[in-house]
Formats: structure tokens, sequence, C-alpha cells
């Protein structure tokens, strides 16, 4: 019955072979579950800082599991610093690289990438564009090349321009179906108002209607610069191979004389009230539920305190509110919690989808949960919340390119050189009073954004019953500021 | 974004609607798939994956395989029952048998098995579709014996502890999910209604693996005690562990943890009727869309028999990357069309073959419908050139390498590879038929699995607006 296949397993089939049947065994002892011994630990190869001849920062780690190789171009400054009457340039821009560069069409750089077996990701966060390709490393060499062209070189044809904008537009189109996305819009313009958090990545309607050619132009040459440029190159291979291929690439890469640093992100002043918006889905089974506030910096530090305390509120399976909302009541797939960090203050936000005629019964447990966690924690969970968020570290290291965003970030985010290795001593360290401080600094219901979009006729009255807040109705339409008819004549929503 | 779908479902098709460059294969499996025609001078290095194979007394197969790249393992359990097991009148049945595995067995009280778990800084979760039901935990490598102990505990002992409050408790959560992930979003209505489109009422793929929520209703304590009873036993089942461990150390904790698992019976083959369509089906369905979708749909060759790695291939050419061939006429030239995708959704008994484009503001159905319709003429005539032939292999190559990155991917893929094909390293053969395939193959495979009047044809509206959906007579009349 056996099928051996491994270098080692003849030995082993030998010593099973010798072992005494199993029928007579009486099985294991299951009378209290197998503690686990010493924890491991990960061992990452080292970042090796290199540079190319134009100054351009190199942060590359060799990984020999499988034959490929990830490189990603991270330019500084988002979609947080979009010029305020063009929200989504960053977006856009970054969308249009693939769309002819160099001497390639579009169709030419789309068949060359299918070919290489290649995946190239392009895209602006709120901290950072970043341009990526993911590639079987024996081709490393014509990706690099692809890659440095997307960055350096795209000629933005007005034909494709107009093709991304109409696809922009469209996708904008379709968010009106998705109460996810509906309440993913209204929740932070609730939370930010004015500030650029307050709007999406992608901007709106108005905005993507505006964008012209000169404004993609002047962009790419402000910010595409080489001293805003780090690349991260993580894979099968070793700095002596790939030094030579990035320098031929990159090497070149001169900044233009206009380029600047995008200015920071202020802080957003913090929520001081609580109130509701309510966003009518006539018919919906569920109601989409949205809570939160401005949280911290990513410098924060608190980060790892309020690491704890989330996981325990909202930040695993057996959390809080999931074990509440889920698994006790079961008004919910899932309800979660999450810090979502950025350089500047990114929003905190506490979430579910819930059936409609549990939705005022599910904000009831979700603000019960809310309070309940800025009191006193048992040790117990003090301690599974550690041991969760520390041990699993390893799992954000296993693919090439999870390896690259977490480079990545440590040289966004400006964290210290040590900061991998020293990850699971800074969680042992935090004590249950920082962990109480930080919660109730960060997490704070009554000065909360309540965002809920579902079918206002059945909703309305169960969320009035509650007496949260001031209850505010708005329609999708001037959430997402989209207009069918005659839309070039529509302003920009108000925010 | 962090989400526990935990105990979310896959059913072979669904993946059509999230990506717009789908590629093959079994949703629920990180889809192995194919090969690469190597460029000339690069051609990327063969692929090994060692592997150690045996089978318990109580019949369990066991597959391990070392990889000591981070310090984690997978431990990944396939039982050979999914929604195509259940009954009429218990349909969603087998997904929400899943949901009650984690709810706790004789040893494991209710919550600890998430509680032990997490605290061990491990992440676990499950999965039903048509063909099969797989549960996996992600640990780190010292916490291989407590994985163990929780598997091998609830496939022992689940029903000593089985209650009717535990069912009726994930009888909701369920509910929520059908709501969640069907009624709630655009277009995903049309995944309840395609299987009884596509299958005879007697055919074990006829309803969709969610279930109806009558149903899910009807469920009982004693359904529960039943199916585990009937494929829940260490013969039907198959584990795969990957990761960071010492082979005969980990041969030695399975054996040790698994040795008082009783054996059952093994559950008789799954008889079907022959599935096919005598006729071609068209359906309108009015959903709460802005834009209308269409929805061509046939059924091909199950999973490995001859004609199912063609389709991947004509998958590919017609809708992956800009220059496939639907893309570049509906999107990138024509501009009518938001977004296309087309897959070979490989199951046990059957599969799936389907086209999906959402139309653009002011275009209706059939002038998407006549477009498609000429690329699948088309296909059927003339062999692909080497170029497109060529793309397609590559990326099935480099799909392949990417997903056994990670340990709970690769656990996940040895599994499907040794219940489907019989080998848990059968990825290299898989690669080589694909790698076989002529040009000259494609068009009499496309003829033969892709008839004109033979398939289903959905045309998704938005609501009150049926004139948009796809009549066939401008495909038919005006393509020549």
């Amino acid at each position: 019955m056996s099928r051996v296949r491994s270098l080692i397993a003849p030995l082993v089939l030998l010593a099973w072979m010798l072992r005494a049947p199993c029928s007579g065994q009486t099985g294991p002892d299951r009378s209290a579950p197998p503690v686990p011994g010493a924890a491991p630990t990960l061992r990452l190869p080292a970042i090796q800082r290199l540079k190319l001849s134009n100054g351009v920062r190199v942060l590359l780690m060799e990984r020999h599991k499988v034959p490929l190789a990830d490189v990603l171009v991270v330019l500084k400054g988002g979609a947080g610093a979009d010029p305020a009457l063009r929200p989504g340039l960053a977006h856009l821009t970054a969308g249009l690289l693939d769309r002819g560069a160099g001497s390639r069409t579009a169709l030419e750089v789309s068949d060359l990438e299918d070919f290489l077996g290649a995946q190239i990701s392009a895209g602006a966060g709120w901290d950072a564009t970043q341009i990526g390709i993911n590639v079987p490393v024996a081709r490393l060499s014509s990706a690099l090349g692809l890659l440095s062209d997307l960055v350096l070189h795209p000629t933005f044809p007005p034909a494709e321009i107009e093709r991304v904008r109409d696809e922009q537009l469209t996708e904008m189109l379709q968010w009106r179906d998705d109460p996810e996305e509906i309440a993913g819009t209204a929740f932070p313009q609730a939370v930010y108002g004015t500030h650029p958090y307050g709007r999406r990545v992608e901007g709106n309607e108005a905005s993507v209607r505006a964008i012209t050619r000169d404004d993609i132009l002047r962009f790419h040459a402000a910010r595409y610069s080489p001293s805003d440029a780090t690349l991260v190159v993580v894979g099968d291979l070793t700095a002596a191979t790939a030094l030579p291929l990035l320098e031929q690439a990159f090497g070149s890469w001169k900044a233009d004389p206009t380029a600047r640093t995008a200015a920071p992100i202020p802080p957003a002043p913090a929520i001081a009230s609580r109130s509701i918006i309510l966003v009518d889905k006539p018919d919906a089974p569920q109601s989409q539920i949205w809570i939160g506030r401005v949280g911290p910096v990513r410098a924060t530090p608190d980060y790892f305190p309020l690491l704890i305390g989330n996981t325990i509120l909202g930040g695993s399976f057996s959390a809080r509110l999931n074990h509440n909302l889920r698994e006790t009541k079961g008004y919910t797939y899932g309800a979660f919690s999450v810090f979502d960090y950025r350089i500047s203050t990114g929003p905190f936000v506490a979430r579910a989808a819930v059936q409609t005629d549990k939705t005022g019964p599910a904000l009831t447990e979700f603000f019960h949960e809310l309070e309940g966690i800025r009191g006193e924690i048992p040790a117990d969970e003090l301690s599974r919340a550690k041991g969760y968020t520390a041990l699993r570290f390893p799992q954000g290291f296993e693919s090439d390119a999870q390896v690259a965003s977490k480079i990545r970030d440590l040289d966004l985010y400006g964290l210290p050189d040590d900061y991998f290795n020293t990850y699971v001593s800074r969680i042992e360290a935090v004590t249950p009073e920082q962990v109480r401080a930080a919660v109730q600094a960060w997490i704070d219901p009554r000065n909360s954004v309540v965002v809920v979009v579902g079918d206002r006729r059945k909703i309305e009255p169960q969320i009035r019953a509650l007496g949260l807040g001031p209850i505010r109705l708005r329609s999708i339409e001037d959430v997402l500021g989209i207009s069918k008819k005659a839309p070039t004549k529509k302003k920009a929503p108000k925010e | 974004m962090n989400v526990f779908t935990r105990a979310s479902l896959t059913l072979g098709i669904l993946t059509l609607a999230a990506a717009a460059t789908a590629r093959t294969g079994e949703a629920a499996t990180p889809s192995p798939s194919a090969p690469g025609v190597p460029c000339a001078s690069d051609a990327p290095a063969r692929i090994t994956i060692p592997y150690t194979e045996f089978v318990l007394p109580n019949g369990l197969t066991v597959v391990l395989h070392e990889d000591h790249a981070v310090p984690l393992v997978a431990v990944d359990v396939w039982f050979h029952a999914g929604s195509g097991r259940e009954t009429p009148g218990r349909t969603g049945f087998a997904h929400l048998f899943e949901h009650i595995m984690f709810e706790g067995s004789k040893h494991v009280k209710t919550g600890e098995f998430d509680t032990l778990l997490e605290a061990a800084g491990g992440d676990n979760n499950g999965s039903t579709n048509d063909d099969r039901t797989n549960y996996f935990e992600i640990v780190p490598s010292n916490a291989l014996d407590l994985a163990l102990f929780l598997e091998s505990d609830r496939m022992g002992t689940l029903l000593d502890v089985m209650s009717d409050a535990r069912v009726d408790q994930q009888r909701d959560v369920v509910k929520n999910e059908r709501r969640q992930s069907y009624e709630n979003r655009p277009y995903s209505g049309v995944y309840l209604k395609l299987p009884e489109l596509l299958y005879p009422a007697n055919h074990p793929y006829h309803w969709p693996t969610i279930g109806s929520m009558e149903d899910l209703t009807a469920a009982s304590h004693e359904d529960v005690a039943g199916f585990f009873r009937s494929y829940y036993t260490p013969q039907n089942a198959s584990l795969v562990i990957a990761g960071d461990f010492d082979t005969a150390a980990a041969r030695r904790a399975v054996e040790r943890w698994f040795a008082d698992v009783p054996a059952g019976k093994t559950p008789p083959p799954i008889s079907a009727p022959p599935a096919y369509l005598a006729a071609e089906k068209r359906v309108t369905l009015e959903d709460k869309v802005q834009l209308p979708r269409l929805m061509m749909v046939w059924l091909t060759p199950a999973i490995f028999r001859p004609g199912d790695a063609e389709l991947d291939i004509v998958a590919s050419i017609l809708a992956s990357g800009k220059n496939s061939r639907l893309y570049k006429r509906l999107v990138y030239e024509m501009q009518i069309a938001q977004d296309v995708s087309a897959n070979q959704g490989s199951k046990a008994l059957a599969s799936e073959f389907s086209i999906v484009v959402t139309a653009r503001e002011g275009h209706g159905l059939s002038e998407i419908e006549k477009v498609v319709q000429e690329e699948i003429d088309r296909i059927k005539k003339e062999p692909p050139a080497a170029r497109e032939l060529e793309r397609a292999l590559n990326g099935y190559e480099a799909d392949l390498y990417r997903s056994l990155e990670s340990v709970g991917s690769q656990a996940d893929i040895l599994n499907a590879y040794e219940v489907q094909a019989g080998r848990p390293d059968y990825a290299n053969e898989d690669l080589a038929r694909h790698r076989a395939i002529d040009a000259s193959d494609i068009p009499s495979v496309a003829r033969r699995q892709l008839p004109d009047d033979a398939r289903v044809v959905v045309s998704i509206v938005p609501t009150g607006k049926p004139e948009l959906a796809a009549t066939g007579a401008a495909a038919k009349g005006g393509a020549r």
C-alpha cells in the first residue's frame, strides 16, 4: 500500500515495516490537548542594501524555494498626495503605464507579459505607487527591461487614456450594485470629510472625467523620480546575478527637472461625536455595518498594544466580535475589526454584513463589544492574542510577493532594521496596561461614525429605536457622486 | 482585507465572476494547471516534489511533503464527499456539515478548536464543492501535534457531542453566508440557478453547493449523523502534511493520533446519469445591476479526461490577457464590454466551460453575443497561432510555481492530485499533458465540446430591461 518517492523514504519504509502492527494500540492520550514545544524562529536571509550607479536604492533578499522572482519599484507618495482637485490621478497614471511604454503598444506590452509568464501589477496605494513584476527567474532579464520601460518610458497614448478612463468610470457605475463598495465609499467620507483620506484611491466620477493628459504627464515627471524610488527584489537569485540586470534596466534613470517629493499628509481631526449615516439599498437582504473613526499613524508607539487589543476585539476568528455576532447570535457570516495603518492617520473600522431583520440587535452587540474592549481584559484572552500574533508571524513570509511587500513596508514606514527579528519580542513585551491605554485612546464608540447600507424601510425604525445619535440619510447616487444622465455637467460631490 | 471566510464555500464555476482573466481549474484548489513551452534559451527548471505516502490500518491515506523554507506546517484533509452526495430535500447539507466540523468533538469543547489553534499561532479553514470537502490548519512547526489532535478527534468522535443546538447555530450562519455571497452580491444569483439548467434532476450536480433556504431549514441532527457515518470515514479521506517537519517523526505522530479513529465503511462510488444538453437553453434573469452580463456555459469532459486540457488552452486563448481574442475585440477594440472571462471548470463527473462578458453601458447582450459567436466559430475552424499557444502555456507554468510558494497551497494541490490523479506529485504530468497539445488539436476539440446547439445561454439584465437579453438571432444570422 505504501508508495514512497522521496530520497530518504526507503529507510522510513524499512523502519515502518519493522514496527509492530498498530491494531493492538489503544490510541493516544486525549485527556488534554498537546501543548506545543518551543516555538520555532523565523530565520530570514539578510536584506541586502545595494545601490545603483545613479543612487537608486535596492533592497534584495535571496529566496531559493521556487524558480520565481518578484521585483517592485516603489515610489513615495501615493493617492494620499493627489492634488485636491484631481483625486484618482496617481491611480489613473499607474493604470496607464502598461498601456504603451518604450517602443511597445498596450497590446505588445501585454503580449510580452503573457509570453514571459509574468504578472505585472501597477497601482497607487495611499502611501506609494508600486509597479511590480512577478516572473519565472529564468526570464528575469527580459522582465526587467519591460518593467523599466513601464516606469521610465510610458507613452500615455491619448486613445489609451480614454480607454482606461472609460473602464474606471464603468467600474464606478458598478459600485452602485455592491453594498460593500457603497459602504466603503460612504465610510471614509463620513470619517474624514475633506481630508485626503475621505476620498477613494480611484477618485470620483467628476475627477476621473476631469483629469487631462497634461495632468498625467506632469504627475509622472514630478513623482516618478529615482530619488523617490526604491527597488525591492526577492526571489531565486543572488545580488551578484541580479545587480547587473538591475543596473542595466534602471541605472540610467535620471530625475526630471520638475521632480518633487510629495508633500506630507496632515493628520485628520479626531471624530468627537457619534453620528449615523444610513444609505438606502432597497430590498437588500443584509445590511453593511461599518463603525469607526480616525486612527493613529503607522509609526505610533501604540502599534503593538493596539495589535493585541484589536486581535481580541475583532482580529481573529475567535475574537469577541465574531464570536458574539456570528458564533453566538448567528446574525452574520463574519464580523471583524481592523486598524488600516498608513503614513498619516488611517482609519479604525469594525464591520459586518448582517441580516436585515437583525440590524438593530447587531448594532447593539457591536457597541457592547466596542465598549467592552475598553475595560479589563482577562489574562487568557491577552495571552491567546499574543500567541496568535507572535507565532503566526512566519505566515507573512511564504511567497516572494509577500516578502517583497514586507520589505517595502519596512522601508516606506521607516521601521528599524531589526524589525522582523524583534517582532516577536516586541509583542511579548506588551503589558496589559499598555493595551488598555491604547485601546481607550483609539477605540471610542461614543465618538465614532456608524455607516449602515441596507433596506431603509426595514432598518431605519430598528436603528432609530437604539437612540445612538443623529441619523443622516444619503442616497447611493449621493455617496458615489455618479450621474447616469449628462455626466459632464455634474459637479464633484460635496464631501 | 482580513475576513474570516472560514467555512467559505467554493463552487467550481464561481471563480469566473471575480476574475477577468480566469484561467482554469477547480475553484477550491489553487488550480495547478499548466506548463510552459519554454522560450528556447531561458526555459524554466522542472519542478520536483518529493513525498512519502502510506495508508494507515484504518484506511486513511497519508502524504508527507517536507519543505523547510519557513517554520510552518500545513495539515490538509480531504473527505471525498461534497454537495454531490446530498439528496434532494437536503441540499446545502455537505457545506452546513462542514461548518459543524469546527464546533467541537469529544475532547474539544465548543470554541476550543479555534482558541487552541490561535493560542499556538495557527489558522484554519475549510471549503466545500460538488466533489469534496477540505479542511486545513496552518500552524508553526511546533504545533503539528495540536493540529493532528484536533483533526483526528473530529474525524473519530464528532457525533459523540452532536446536538440540535449546534446544527441550529450554524444553520443561521450559513443562511447569512448565502445572503452575503449570493443574494446580496451583484450577478451572483445566477450561480444558484445554473446547476439546474445544466444537469438533469437526478444528477449530483443538479443543485448549488450552498443549497436552498428551505433545505437548510430542514436539516436535522439525524442528517448530520447519517452523513458523518456514510462519508466521514478514514477510508474516504486523505491527509496531506506539507512544510517544516521531519518525515519520520511526522509519520509517527500521524500513526499515533489517528490510530484510534475507527474504520468505517467505504462509500459506494457516486452514481451519476450521463449529463448532456439536448438543445440550447436560453434564460433571462433580472438582477439589481447597472449593466447586463452574458454567460455561455457548456458541459465538457471531466478533469483529466480527453479534451479537458485543450479546453484550458481554449479558455486562455479566448480571454486571458489583452491579446486574447474576446478581450481584444470586445473590450479593447470595440469597447462594448467591461470585462471578459473564460474558464474550463474541471470537476470529477463533468466539467463546465464558460464564457462570461459584462457589457458596457448602452450595449445589449445580442450585440455582445454576435462577437462571441464569431470567435467561437473561428476557434473551431483554424488552429491558434503558435504565439497564442505559447502565451497560454507559459502562463500556466508560472501559475503552477506561484501555487507552490506557500505550504497551505502546496498541501492542497498535492491532495487534489492524489485524489484526482492518484499521485500527489502529478504536477509534472499535468504540465506534460498541456505541453503535448498541438495547435492542430484545438479546432476539433472546440467543435466537439462547444456546440452551438447544446449549451446554456444566460442573460443577466437590469431589472425591467429584458430587451437587453441575448436573443441569439444576431449571432446566428449576422455572423456571416
